[in-house]
């Protein structure tokens, strides 16, 4: 039966296809995943096409303007200002591609215990989250990194537990909204446990609203990286990155501009990338309230 | 039958309208298909459908308005000759409101929350009267004494969340009126109040519109409400037109089958049989086919019917109604009653649920109350309710919102602990009050089915995702065996294996309701409880799932908990009802005794305030629809409604408990009842 065969639901790989449709046909998401897809093609193989190594110092051109050898010029040590744009944002989206998912997994898991089992413990604990946000993220984290250092092996479990906090109070007003519906009483009466009530029930319905937080932290997350690269306690040199290179080379932005318009503008489009297919994900999967809302 | 003098002049006129909206192919597809219809001035007319009949679409396309997407295909909506479509946003906003009103749904959200009822009252008049603002305080006044609300002054004093459904209805009605109004549109006015207050508006709409002259156009599903206020019936399907007629010719004698249909599957009070539920669902919106729109579900549709489409054609007796159907003549041999009565049984004397004098709290143990090692100073929501049901039992529990119905249930299913009291099982005295203390064969026995399935169904699983749940839980069923008993479910509730891989948002509403009954009755169980699961669905479709409960009950020898507002359907499928009102038992008894010789003063207010679709039928009102919000602390419950109080003694001591024949018991203090 033909009829019988379109109502039925569509695996994941075809739902996959019909988000990432939707969200191509509305030219925010069309720019935005553009974007975002551009940058990480040039993540995995920029050290293919870039015509200079980042290491590679050549005096004469010291601090020079673009030309035809070096199209955006060099930087302060002779090294090609172009190549290391290309190269800048490969370390900032492995740490924050990692640490990302971890953040929206932990936060996530947590937020939807809390908003489960509400009561006084969620309230308490709420409150604390309220106490951790309330202070500047770039304290908090300076001291865990001026503690433990500042290798990828600390950035990543950093960045991922303060970006998980804010996902918590996500994770759970979502879960309130859910836990209030019937078929979660109805889970409750039929007598299940909370972990498959969480898993059935919970997830699956709390899981749309997570990936568009996820999406929304990333880009959070680049920024503070690229911050933390900034101040120095990033990535460290010679390896390039678009916080480190906008701080070596603001010295020499009047007569150079280009060693510090070039990664501004990669780092620039990389995030308003994200946060325009952010958006049109929440359209896309329909949590978007301004849109849902009638008339 | 009213008189009225109905005048010639047409208020509304719709001509040959249909309006649709363009789908993904880019192809239109009509919601409204070749409408055309007037109204009189001072005349009231009702439309009728069900959901997707297009009614509200087309009682908003009056007052020139269109829900986004849609748009006009062909033809005209004017108002007094003003053709509303071609307005401009300006012109049509000075009508709308002023000389055309709408009332909505649901009123309580269609007032401001922080602006005082005699503010919004005022503003109305701004807009739309010529009053001078020195007069506005006294027009509110008015016009709210004129909506009846007791107290006009204080009421305009208040905020919105401060007055009761029904009343916040008479607040719109009441701004509606500020205008002065030529025509009004109601749109489900009354839908979501309860009984008392529903008969208490539909009197007040009569009142009015025989007092101010104005059109009504009365959209609802509701027939009974429709016979209440209106003078002509108009019957939509598919969204169209497929009959319309004077109320009494309709609602006697409906000459086209869905309507029909659809007054045969309508429960009535003085109707012990199953109401008939009519077959199929209407077509998709946009539905093309050469011939009548209704000939999938007609039983008396022949060759012709799939062929033509049929006109809307007068019939030739003088008065007769317009019908849209080729064999007009044959339509009586639709029965417009239903013929399978309800299986008295002899009950076995097996108990399956004993509430012993069970008490239950909303209020919070407060932090100083536990200072102080007092007990909370609230009372009770629900108290001394004390039931026992035998086994393949069905017991109604009736009683207006705020009764304490739902709470009883969620108690029984555990998820909400009483304060006092116990609930027992077919085999054990006292079950565990907190559902996570029970075990696997205590919650197997007790079954919850809730009220709306788009609610009750987890939106992300498969049917068979939904099914497999109890009875992984229960049976530990997996692979094909999980896969055939999923299929023998589905078939038990009339659906099919082929329903497995839907999700719910791919199934109707009845379909949906019908997962749900499958998911409920997967784990074998002694004991259902309803939670007004047939308050969702439309009339006809309420039909199928009272049969299909029946069924269920005869072939698995189950007990019912069966929870509705709706009188009528607690009626045809109860053995024995409990009256509830403000969470105390006012009456208990065999079905055929509470609604046969209503005892207890607030059963009788009950059901004299039951609606039937017959025009000539009048609910009998004795008290005022005032909500309570808490139960008094002495006394009667029902003491402060009570139209036969007797004295102090109602305020001050519990009504006795007084036993009649058959198990029948009645609280009150009343001598002769």
């Amino acid at each position: 039966m033909a009829e019988t065969t379109s109502l039925v639901r569509p695996g994941p790989i075809a739902r996959f296809g019909t988000v990432i449709s939707d969200i191509m046909a509305r030219p925010s998401g069309a720019i935005g995943l553009t974007l975002v897809f551009g940058h990480l093609m040039l993540a995995l193989f920029g050290p293919f096409i870039v015509p200079y190594d980042y290491t590679e110092m050549d005096a004469n051109f010291m601090l020079s303007k673009p030309s035809a050898a070096h199209w955006l010029g060099a930087d302060h040590l002779g090294r090609d200002t172009l190549s290391r744009t290309l190269l800048g944002g490969r370390e900032a989206i492995l740490v924050t591609g990692i640490a990302t998912p971890l953040a929206v997994i932990w936060g996530g898991l947590v937020g939807i215990f809390f908003g489960l089992v509400s009561g006084r413990l969620d309230e308490i604990l709420m409150r604390v989250v309220d106490a951790f946000l309330s202070l500047p993220w770039i304290l908090k984290m300076l001291v865990l990194i001026v503690t433990f250092g500042s290798g990828t092996e600390v950035l990543i479990p950093t960045l991922a537990f303060f970006y998980g906090i804010p996902v918590i109070r996500i994770a759970r007003a979502a879960t309130h909204d859910v836990v209030a519906r019937d078929f979660v009483q109805a889970a409750r009466a039929r007598g299940h446990s909370r972990a498959t009530i969480i898993q059935r029930e919970l997830l699956p319905n709390v899981r749309d609203a997570l990936l568009v937080e996820g999406a929304m932290r990333w880009s959070w997350m680049l920024l503070a990286f690229s911050s933390l690269s900034f101040l120095g306690f990033g990535v460290s040199p010679p390896t390039p990155d678009w916080g480190l290179m906008i701080a070596d080379a603001r010295g020499f932005m009047s007569f150079s501009p280009m060693g510090v318009l070039a990664p501004m503008v990669c780092l620039s489009s990389l995030i308003i990338g994200i946060n325009l297919t952010a958006d049109a994900l929440a359209k896309a999967l329909g949590i978007d309230r301004a849109q849902k809302a009638p008339v | 039958m009213r008189q009225i003098d109905i005048k010639t002049r047409n208020v509304i006129a719709i001509d040959g309208l249909s309006i649709g909206f363009r789908s993904r192919s880019g192809a239109m597809v009509p919601v409204l298909r070749n409408i055309s219809l007037s109204v009189r001035e001072g005349e009231s007319i009702g439309l009728v459908g069900e959901s997707g009949s297009g009614k509200s679409t087309l009682a908003l396309a009056m007052m020139g308005y269109l829900k986004t997407g849609l748009m006009v295909m062909e033809g005209s909506a004017s108002f007094d000759d003003i053709e509303m479509f071609t307005q401009t946003r300006g012109s049509l906003e000075t009508i709308r409101g002023g000389r055309l009103a709408l009332i909505p749904q649901n009123s309580g959200q269609s007032l401001t929350p922080t602006l005082r009822i005699g503010a919004q009252i005022a503003e109305a008049l701004r807009l739309h009267s010529s009053l001078p603002k020195e007069a506005h305080d006294a027009r509110v006044t008015e016009l709210l004494s004129q909506v009846r609300l007791p107290d006009p002054v204080s009421i305009s004093r208040r905020y919105p969340h401060e007055l009761s459904g029904g009343q916040q209805q008479r607040v719109a009605i009441a701004m509606a009126l500020a205008g002065e109004p030529e025509a009004l549109l109601l749109d489900e006015p009354t839908t979501g109040l309860d009984v008392t207050t529903q008969a208490h508006i539909l009197e007040l709409l009569r009142d009015l519109a025989r007092d101010t002259g104005m059109a009504m156009v009365y959209v609802s599903h509701d027939l009974g409400a429709i016979a209440r206020v209106c003078d002509r019936v108009i019957v939509m399907y598919a969204g169209e037109v497929v009959l319309e007629g004077s109320a009494h010719k309709v609602l006697r004698e409906p000459g086209h089958p869905y309507a029909r249909g659809l007054l045969a599957s309508i429960p009535k009070l003085k109707d012990t049989h199953l109401p008939r539920a009519l077959d199929g669902r209407p077509p998709a919106p946009g539905y093309a086919g050469t011939g009548c729109s209704f000939v999938d579900r007609c039983t008396i549709a022949s060759d012709q019917c799939r062929d033509v489409h049929p006109d809307l054609i007068q019939g030739t007796d003088p008065g007769s109604a317009k019908s849209r159907c080729h064999h007009v003549n044959q339509v009586d041999r639709i029965p417009l009653v239903g013929q399978r009565a309800v299986r008295q049984r002899d009950l076995p004397a097996a108990t399956s649920l004993e509430l012993d004098d069970l008490a239950i709290s909303y209020a919070r143990v407060t932090f100083l109350d536990k200072l102080a090692r007092r007990e909370s100073q609230a009372t009770a929501t629900v108290d001394g309710i004390t039931i026992t049901l035998r086994k393949g039992e069905t017991l109604g529990l009736v009683g207006e919102s705020g009764s304490g119905k739902s709470t009883i249930l969620k108690s029984v299913a555990g998820l909400l602990p009483p304060v006092r009291g116990t609930v027992g099982a077919a085999d054990e005295s006292a079950l565990p009050p907190r559902v996570e203390d029970r075990n696997a064969s205590q919650l197997r026995q007790i079954q919850m089915i809730f009220q709306n399935p788009d609610e009750s169904l987890n939106p992300r699983q498969t049917v068979a995702q939904i099914l497999a749940q109890p009875l992984k839980l229960y049976f530990g069923l997996s692979g094909q065996e999980l896969n055939a008993r999923s299929t023998q479910l589905l078939e038990q509730v009339r659906l099919g294996g082929h329903y497995l891989d839907r999700l719910p948002s791919q199934l109707s509403g009845g379909e949906k309701q019908r997962v749900a009954v499958a998911r409920a009755f997967a784990a074998q169980p002694d004991l259902v409880l309803c939670d007004e699961i047939t308050s969702a669905l439309d009339v006809s479709v309420q039909a199928a799932v009272l049969e299909l409960l029946d069924d269920l009950r005869r072939e698995n020898n189950t007990s019912y908990v069966f929870v509705s507002h709706d009188l009528a359907v607690v009626r045809v499928l109860s053995d024995r009802v409990a009256v509830l009102y403000q969470g105390r038992l006012c009456e208990i008894g065999r079905t055929k005794d509470v609604y046969g010789d209503p005892s207890h003063p607030y059963t009788k207010v009950l059901l004299g305030a039951v609606l039937e679709p017959d025009p000539d039928f009048a609910p009998t009102l004795v008290t005022n629809d005032a909500v309570e919000l808490s139960p008094p602390r002495t006394g009667c419950p029902f003491q402060r409604r009570c139209p036969k109080r007797t004295g102090d003694i109602c305020d001050s001591v519990a009504p006795p408990r007084r036993d009649f024949a058959d198990g029948h018991t009645i609280w009150c203090h009343l001598e002769n009842l």
